[in-house]
């Protein structure tokens, strides 16, 4: 007994005296020692603010070992400390003040202390002040990445507090925009709230979208409240509200009793059978809706079918009711929001247009190969499409010996163009040379070249889509906001075209062999007189329409699928915009294709859900444009139009 | 002019006593009314031959003697499928719903039986209510009208837009196979009101003749696809004999030459591209209840460009050229993609022929466009003794209009 006082002595001692040696950090560790040490999600908030509010240079080290379950309570004292494991039983503790090491102890000495998953996540959202000012940038922004993620008012300050200690201005653009969207969120005072949502009135970023369309989250009621911070009146059978929807929610408030629906009322009519009759109206004539009215009617002499929902619903008050009570709050972010959204039409409007360039791109490389061998030569071939798949299956069959891709990619390009060239020039040789001038024949002639062709692929590839793989620099894409961006391989794609636009131009307009094509094109009879060899520049020309399918071949392989199928996918579209712009010139064949590209996207965009109607619409349109611009875009006028 | 069809063109009377012979043959052979020799599957091939052969004759009828090289008379051919398909799709769904619904105790409304059939039909693609182009599908004479107007009314339509705009040759091909890229585009979305790609199935069974077995029932189609050949033949036997099929040939031959005649060139073509629609969408309704089941995929442009395939080695120019040159290449096509054909073992390689017949058709029909422009039906030229002038010769310019060497000398 004695000896038990005297320990009970020694412990009131030694706890009165502690506080006297121990530094700040510990005695504020000690004033919530009971709440630190049964920490639980519901009770530790105040030990977890009076360190984050302490204002001690310690108090971060504190929560990020406390966090990290590297605190230790010595047993003997009740002192805090944090610790290192020495060896598998011994731990060296250190002082949280001084940072100095107290001694070793061994571990039956200590308790761990081991808060829990929901403990923790409270001190990391108290330890993001101390991240907001890390003197590492990539920690700030991790730190601001969290608090987007799981906002809480207490950010607000700390946030605040942050901004003006901040050396990296995109940091800080981040930070001010953040504290903005925190205001509108959590701020006590309306007007306060008002000015942060009009300062944002010209942000289309989607987090400042978002947070205003949050503001305005609404659901419809029924004969709401005075107080609701109500919006407009909404009438049952709007696009917003259904008639059934409406009648629920007059259910729900007791206003209405439900209405049996057709099935329920003929299940009851089905359990009231008696001797061949239903409320005194023989079955066999039940097959109508009226006769079945009035059989129930018979039964249920309350209801009658004129009770409908719709007039049981029709002049109620249904109002759009603001989860935000504060009405000038809600007012502000629709303003903020109507001109947001037509700042961010502007941008769609960009982007459709990008997109737009894009494809009109994608569809000139496909069309340029065309607009030599059809547009100069006039030699209709419908195997067009299967050179383009040729192209894309060098550049597989590249990347399969050559495994850097970049590399793959600078070998396949002139590889693509040789094996076209080739088949082009053997093609022409061996089929198209002997039906010059019967158009219809060469058609058919080279749509069986078409589907031998592809059956040929089928047979080496397989069906299945084979992968030509973008060079790692390819990847990602040109954003510019949170609207507006564009994936560099469709950059890649445009650049191309500009290239063979050029390159086309070069060989048309400078070059021999673009003299003899156009004056073989013109007039074959003259220019074999000057002394031209028409067989041989037919044989050039068609190479080189070929082979420049071959290229772009690779090109659209980059970020389309590699199949058999490939090139029939291009070829209508390919004609059509060698048609539409005008045979027989380049600057046609650009207009098509742009005219094509952009008709396709804004179809689209009319009716984003559905690729396939785009598709049927476009072909319409151009079979309509065809009839007032028979010759195309660009026609070409006089003797060099031919018939 | 007082010699009458027959006497002035006997291949007429030969082709439609092969026909005769070859249908009276076939019921003979066959399981439901004769020896059981010829399977109903290979009845049900033999029909649909028929009817391909029928659309050939169409196709032959407008590239042939009007040189319009239509890429679109699939698209035809396959609107008429979906037309009778309608029918006889509501009327078997509306069978079996009522049949179902019977044994309910309380007899169905007619909104009842309704939005059972369309939830059957089209619980596929996700939807209940039947689209406004179902309006006439209840009734099977308005259904055959529709296979004969639909196809007919797109034809005059979009003939009238192409021609009066002048768009000939390649163009006119391209136009047409845009065309059918677009019908067949929108009939694979699923609010097409035509079940998107899952097409229209179950067609071989007739609505209210379940007692009747197959094997009759694919009789009855080949009966009625052989008539409708004969009766096509000689429709297009009438239409190319006589002063109309002489101008036709020669909008073929030269079109501005025909116009500076006098004849309105755009009103020929128009009726000829109009009427070879009908006859399509007429075979068409005869193929698909044979096949069982039509999708959009039927109508891909590459299916009209086989036609071209077909009457080209047939023989283009001559009416039975057509007709051999369907039944020929689809037979024949049958036989190989069915993997009855044993396969060549090269040692290194094995021909599959499943895989390569493709490769041969193709470049078959690369070799019949380049050595022989007339096709199988030239072969009849031999008996016949009727031989061109022998034009084989170096041109002597690169110009269309240049002379052959041994014209030049003659």
């Amino acid at each position: 007994m004695r000896h038990f006082l005297s320990l009970l002595c020694a412990a009131t001692l030694l706890a009165l005296t502690l506080p006297a040696q121990a530094g700040p950090t510990q005695d504020l560790l000690q004033e919530h020692a009971a709440l630190i040490n049964k920490a639980s999600r519901k009770t530790i908030q105040p030990a977890i603010d009076a360190l984050a509010a302490s204002g001690l240079p310690s108090a971060q080290t504190v929560l990020q070992k406390w966090q990290n379950k590297d605190m230790w309570l010595r047993k003997e004292d009740g002192l805090f400390f944090w610790a290192e494991e020495i060896t598998g039983k011994t731990f060296r503790l250190y002082d949280f003040d001084t940072a100095a090491p107290v001694g070793d102890f061994d571990k039956a000495a200590l308790k761990q202390l081991k808060p829990n998953s929901g403990v923790r996540a409270m001190i990391g959202a108290a330890l993001v002040q101390f991240q907001l000012s890390d003197p590492d940038p990539a920690r700030r922004l991790a730190a601001l990445t969290a608090i987007q993620r799981d906002a809480e008012p207490s950010h607000l300050a700390p946030l605040r507090a942050s901004i003006a200690g901040e050396s990296d201005p995109a940091i800080k653009a981040r930070k001010q925009q953040l504290l903005t969207l925190l205001t509108i969120r959590f701020a006590t005072d309306t007007p306060t709230r008002v000015a942060a949502i009009q300062s944002i009135a010209t942000d289309i970023s989607l987090d400042t979208r978002a947070a205003l369309n949050s503001l305005l989250t609404s659901k419809i009621v029924f004969n709401p409240p005075d107080s609701a911070n109500t919006g407009a009146r909404i009438t049952p059978g709007d696009p917003g509200l259904s008639v059934e929807a409406a009648f629920d929610l007059m259910v729900a408030a007791g206003v209405a009793a439900p209405l049996p629906t057709p099935d329920q009322r003929r299940a009851v009519l089905s359990e009231n059978i008696a001797g061949g009759k239903v409320g005194g109206i023989p079955l066999a004539r039940l097959n109508s809706q009226p006769a079945r009215d009035r059989a129930y009617a018979a039964l249920n002499p309350d209801w009658s079918p004129n009770m409908t929902k719709a007039t049981v619903v029709a002049d109620q008050p249904f109002f759009q009711v603001f989860a935000e009570p504060s009405k000038e709050v809600t007012d502000a972010a629709r303003d903020a929001l109507k001109s947001i959204e037509t700042r961010v039409a502007l941008n769609q409007a960009l982007d459709l247009a990008l997109d737009g360039i894009s494809l009109a791109s994608i569809f000139f490389l496909a069309a340029i190969g065309l607009a030599i061998t059809f547009g100069v030569m006039g030699v209709i071939n419908m195997a067009h499409g299967e050179f383009i798949m040729m192209g894309a299956y060098t550049g597989y069959v590249v990347q399969q010996f050559v495994p850097n891709y970049t590399v793959s990619i600078l070998i396949a390009l002139p590889l693509a163009f040789l094996v076209t060239f080739a088949a082009g020039v053997a093609m022409e040789r061996l089929v198209i040379r002997h039906l010059y001038n019967r158009p219809l024949e060469t058609l058919l002639a080279t749509f069986g070249i078409s589907i031998a062709l592809q059956q040929i692929a089928k047979n080496i590839f397989g069906t299945q889509a084979r992968p030509l793989t973008a060079p790692a620099w390819l990847d990602g894409a040109w954003i510019l906001n949170d609207v507006v961006s564009i994936s560099y391989i469709r950059i890649a794609i445009f650049a191309l075209a500009l290239i063979f636009l050029c390159v086309f131009l070069f060989i048309m307009k400078r070059t021999r062999l673009g003299l003899e094509t156009r004056a073989v094109t013109q007039n074959p009879r003259m220019a074999a007189s000057m002394g031209i060899n028409p067989d041989r520049v037919n044989m050039l020309t068609f190479g080189l329409g070929s082979g420049i399918a071959g290229i772009a071949g690779v090109a659209i392989g980059l970020f389309a699928k590699v199949t058999s199928e490939l090139g029939s996918d291009y070829i209508v579209q390919s004609f059509m915009t060698v048609v539409v712009g005008g045979v027989g010139n380049i600057w046609g064949t650009l207009a098509g294709a742009a005219m094509i590209g952009f008709l396709q996207k804004g179809i689209e965009w009319m009716n984003p859900s559905n690729t396939l109607a785009a598709q049927t619409y476009m072909i319409i349109f151009i079979i309509i444009f065809i009839q007032f611009r028979p010759r195309g875009i660009i026609a070409l006028k006089g003797r060099a139009a031919g018939d | 002019m007082t010699r009458s069809l027959f006497a002035r063109n006997p291949s007429v009377l030969v082709f439609l006593a092969c026909l005769g012979l070859f249908t009276l043959g076939v019921t003979a052979l066959s399981e439901a009314l004769g020896t059981g020799m010829i399977s109903t599957s290979f009845v049900k091939t033999l029909g649909k031959t028929l009817s391909l052969s029928l659309i050939a004759l169409a196709m032959d009828l407008v590239w042939g003697y009007t040189g319009i090289l239509s890429l679109g008379h699939f698209a035809f051919f396959g609107l008429g499928g979906y037309m009778i398909g309608m029918w006889l799709m509501y009327e078997r769904t509306r069978d079996i719903v009522v049949t179902s619904m019977a044994n309910a105790d309380i007899p169905p409304t007619p909104q009842e039986i309704t939005d059972a059939i369309g939830n059957q039909i089209f619980g596929v693609v996700g939807g209940s209510d039947f689209p406004l182009i179902w309006a006439f599908s209840h009734s099977l004479a308005l259904q055959l009208i529709l296979v004969v107007a639909v196809p007919g009314l797109l034809a005059l339509v979009f003939g009238w837009l192409a021609f009066r705009s002048r768009v000939t040759g390649v163009y006119l091909s391209i136009l047409t196979q845009a065309m059918t890229l677009a019908l067949a585009l929108y009939l694979f979305q699923n609010d097409s009101g035509l079940r998107g790609n899952n097409g229209l199935s179950g067609l071989q069974n007739l609505p209210g003749l379940d007692d009747v077995p197959q094997s009759v029932v694919s009789l009855w189609f080949f009966w009625a696809s052989a008539l409708a050949l004969g009766l096509g033949y000689l429709f297009a036997a009438w239409v190319v004999s006589g002063k109309f099929g002489s101008v036709l040939r020669g909008i073929r031959d030269d079109e501005a030459r025909v116009r500076f005649l006098g004849y309105s060139v755009e009103g020929y073509k128009l009726f000829i591209f109009t009427v070879t629609a009908v006859i399509s969408g007429i075979a068409g309704a005869l193929y698909y209840p044979q096949a069982g089941i039509i999708n959009p995929a039927e109508i891909a442009p590459i299916a009209s460009i086989y036609l071209a395939v077909w009457v080209a080695i047939g023989g283009r120019g001559r009416l039975y050229g057509a007709v051999i040159g369907a039944a020929f290449v689809s037979l024949v096509s049958t036989w190989f993609t069915g993997g009855q054909v044993p396969s060549i073992p090269l040692g290194f390689y094995t021909i599959d022929w499943v895989d390569w017949w493709q490769v041969v058709l193709g470049l078959s029909f690369v070799l019949v466009t380049l050595f022989a422009p007339k096709g199988i039906g030239g072969l009849f030229d031999y008996f016949t003794g009727r031989k061109p002038p022998n034009r084989h010769g170096k041109d002597l310019g690169p110009g269309s209009g240049s002379l052959k060497e041994q014209e030049a000398e003659a």
